[in-house]
């Protein structure tokens, strides 16, 4: 089984119901995989801190949810990450990492190196998969903790080294 | 003629019954808390642009219940691709309704967009919301929050005028626990 596979049966074993997205090369199949699923609700975001307020209003509502989104979209969510700690809401955050190792370019880097911290800073409790079979015992025992948790899949694992192949997957 | 923004939204609230409230931070959160506190209504104190998505989230997991955002129109305007958003998922038990007084009211009373004509409700409209009004006087919404198939947006004109605060609670694990214990029988 392939880690996307692997995260959504995570996901749905948890009941996830809410999954918000900012489309990400390296989610592509998780997002798919989460858009056919009927048990679940795929939102597109505009920008992933609308996906900080869908996961607070969900879990108003009695619902479980997760948020799948790029390194970049960290930089995005910082203040409205005070949210989940004020009203220790939990929320597992899925984040494909850029700026690493096999980074093509060099303007996805600053926030790549920030990533961790930004997180670590705003509350949220981190964990890196370095390989594939990694990430979906992490998701697991993240969506066990009730909390606000990140888990983020080093850029590697992904491994795209281009551009050219990025928009061609 | 404009109207007078405790007035609107005790009319929104009245006879709110099983109604499921979520409130901007600032002017909206106290609006709502002078129409009279209710376990059912989460009044932001932060997360500044987030209302209408947390309405959003609240809708998707509770389809069954009527969903009323109440917002100001300087916190809708940092949250404007929540529109979109919401336009992309059509929930039909969703109001998002924005107290638009043109100012930034716990900052100075600083102008917003809104007062240089930015109309919130045509972008609510190209944004695929079923209802989407302009409203400067007195009428009746009870049919739009309660029984309009939405997503439906108000975007009501209201005085700049510095009112008295009504404060809610403050503590998040508060509000967060007294909603869901008044909803899911759980905290």
């Amino acid at each position: 089984m392939q880690f996307p596979e692997a995260v959504h049966r995570e996901l749905v074993a948890s009941g996830v119901r809410v999954v918000g997205y900012v489309p990400d090369a390296g989610h592509k199949r998780l997002i798919e995989l989460c858009q056919a699923d009927k048990s679940m609700r795929a939102v597109v975001l505009t920008t992933e801190e609308e996906g900080i307020g869908l996961a607070a209003g969900a879990w108003l509502g009695g619902q479980r949810s997760a948020l799948l989104m790029q390194s970049s979209g960290v930089g995005n969510v910082i203040n409205v990450l005070g949210l989940l700690k004020t009203c220790r809401m939990p929320l597992v955050i899925i984040v494909t990492m850029r700026g690493e190792a096999g980074e093509f370019n060099s303007w996805q880097v600053p926030m790549g190196e920030g990533t961790q911290a930004v997180l670590e800073t705003m509350g949220v409790a981190v964990t890196r998969a370095e390989k594939a079979d990694e990430i979906a015992p992490l998701v697991k025992k993240a969506l066990r903790k009730n909390s606000a948790e990140a888990i983020l899949i080093a850029q590697r694992v992904i491994g795209i080294k281009s551009f050219q192949e990025q928009t061609s997957r | 003629m404009k109207l007078e923004r405790r007035e609107v939204v005790k009319k929104l609230l009245e006879k709110r019954g099983k109604l499921l409230v979520v409130a901007g931070l600032g002017s909206t959160a106290w609006d709502i808390t002078a129409a009279g506190d209710s376990d059912l209504s989460f009044p932001t104190w932060g997360a500044m642009g987030q209302a209408a998505m947390i309405g959003l989230g609240l809708a998707l997991a509770q389809p069954k219940r009527r969903v009323l955002v109440i917002t100001g129109d300087g916190e809708m305007l940092m949250g404007l691709g929540s529109l979109a958003t919401i336009g992309v998922q059509k929930p039909k038990n969703l109001t998002v309704a924005v107290i638009d007084n043109e100012r930034y009211g716990e900052t100075g009373m600083q102008v917003t967009h809104t007062a240089s004509g930015v109309d919130l409700a045509a972008v609510a409209k190209a944004c695929g919301f079923k209802t989407s009004k302009v409203v400067t006087k007195k009428i009746s919404w009870r049919k739009t929050v309660h029984e309009t198939a939405g997503p439906n947006f108000l975007q009501i004109k209201v005085i700049a005028e510095k009112l008295p605060l009504v404060l809610p609670p403050q503590d998040g694990v508060l509000l967060k626990d007294r909603f869901r214990r008044a909803l899911l029988g759980k905290g």
